[in-house]
């Protein structure tokens, strides 16, 4: 009996962004391709956020890692640009995650690149207030902004929309 | 080959150069927000360094980490632009206004490049020098519309900043085959389009659009003429490295 496609993701599943630790690499949305060879040998490609990430390599080996654990067959996980990552790629379940964790989740860009209204525009993920304010377009990560809420006075940070 | 390997050369070597000189405001910058910045653009910028060098490694150039810390400075291709010391913030913010302004319209054409590869990294590195050339558009205009020293430094650094930034659009020796096989529109069609980018943000500020007809672009980088102040640098970013080449980390 071949995996299914079901079957793999759910131990992929498993595997987290190393600096979101509760937003899943599927969830993520850098699984681009995955593939059940005849042989039932799995191959799995992804993409970086951003392509200065720091944490590809760790990615790849703890998803090589997961399916090694499940003793799935695998041939060693690509990184490819050939469908770049969006953060429109990000789930449902991913957004709510990401916000849950504090971050604001990005808006959805569709055919736009962001500018500095999409980026100003965004609700502050612990009272979704709109009176916030963009304090630096560049954070503690490659893929977040700093900003503020006038509302409740706190802090936060965006996960930035890229398209 | 040898007009795509010239092409990739030219690109990366301004991007890693320009990173590291970015990643030198690291702890330094004038106020928080512009250290993370400049050390968050030296990290986009030296991570697409690395994927460009990865597709030359592709084509028979050394792999990514000899091929940026084993050359000397004759070897690189950057403009002089990216290679001057950051000096004082007026002077990084005006070379990060001038080189991403070019970026950006750099990386849009090379979205349709003939090279799939390349034009595969183009259309990933766009977003991300999006947000580089909003950055650098917003605090132009902010400071250049601020007080009388900021925008008499300012104008200052943009004096001294223009002939170098001419000379990122010093044309290949191989130019007409880079046009002709639709790698890239080429330098001068690109330096067009720059000159009325730049011009659109800077009647937006007290700041001066130098006489660029009147000016001598910086040309030499791009086929390995540079300042005093390359090789030092390359030193510096190298010098672990170089402890021992053979090393894994």
């Amino acid at each position: 009996m071949l995996y299914t496609k079901e079957e793999i993701l759910e131990v992929l599943d498993t595997v987290k962004d190393p600096e979101i630790p509760v937003l899943s690499l599927v969830d993520l949305g850098v699984i681009t391709e995955l593939i059940i060879s005849d042989t039932n040998v799995v191959s799995v490609t992804i993409t970086p956020t951003f392509s200065g990430c720091p944490a590809m390599d760790t990615m790849k080996r703890q998803l090589e890692e997961a399916l090694l654990a499940k003793g799935i067959e695998h041939s060693p996980v690509k990184v490819s640009f050939e469908t770049p990552w969006s953060s429109d790629l990000l789930t449902e379940k991913g957004r709510a995650a990401i916000k849950k964790f504090g971050l604001a989740p990005p808006p959805m860009l569709g055919n736009h690149q962001p500018d500095i209204d999409i980026l100003e525009q965004i609700a502050c993920p612990h009272c979704d207030s709109m009176n916030t304010e963009m304090k630096s377009m560049f954070g503690p990560t490659l893929c977040r902004s700093l900003h503020y809420c006038h509302n409740c006075l706190q802090a936060f940070e965006q996960f930035k929309p890229l398209g | 080959m040898e007009a795509l390997i010239d092409l990739l050369y030219k690109i990366a070597d301004d991007k890693l150069i320009l990173g590291h000189r970015n990643s030198e405001w690291t702890g330094v910058g004038p106020i928080l927000e512009e250290d993370i910045a400049f050390a968050s653009m030296a990290q986009d910028k030296v991570g697409q360094s690395k994927a460009l060098y990865d597709i030359l490694h592709t084509l028979g150039e050394p792999a990514p980490d000899p091929n940026a810390f084993l050359r000397n400075a004759e070897a690189f291709r950057c403009c002089q632009l990216v290679e001057l010391p950051i000096g004082e913030y007026d002077f990084s913010l005006i070379r990060h206004f001038l080189f991403d302004a070019a970026e950006l319209l750099r990386f849009d054409t090379l979205r349709n490049s003939s090279n799939e590869p390349l034009s595969q990294l183009a259309r990933k590195f766009y977003g991300e020098i999006k947000y580089h050339n909003l950055h650098a558009k917003t605090w132009i205009k902010k400071l250049g519309n601020s007080s009388e020293e900021a925008i008499e430094r300012l104008q200052n650094s943009l004096d001294y900043a223009f002939p170098y930034a001419l000379g990122i659009f010093e044309p290949s020796y191989l130019e007409e085959e880079i046009i002709g096989r639709n790698l890239f529109e080429g330098e001068v069609a690109l330096k067009d389009k720059w000159l009325n980018a730049i011009t659109e943000v800077l009647n937006q500020t007290q700041l001066h659009m130098p006489d660029y007809l009147a000016i001598a672009p910086k040309f030499g980088g791009r086929v390995g003429e540079h300042t005093e102040y390359l090789q030092p640098m390359i030193e510096e970013m190298g010098e672990v490295f170089r402890l021992d080449p053979s090393a894994e980390w």
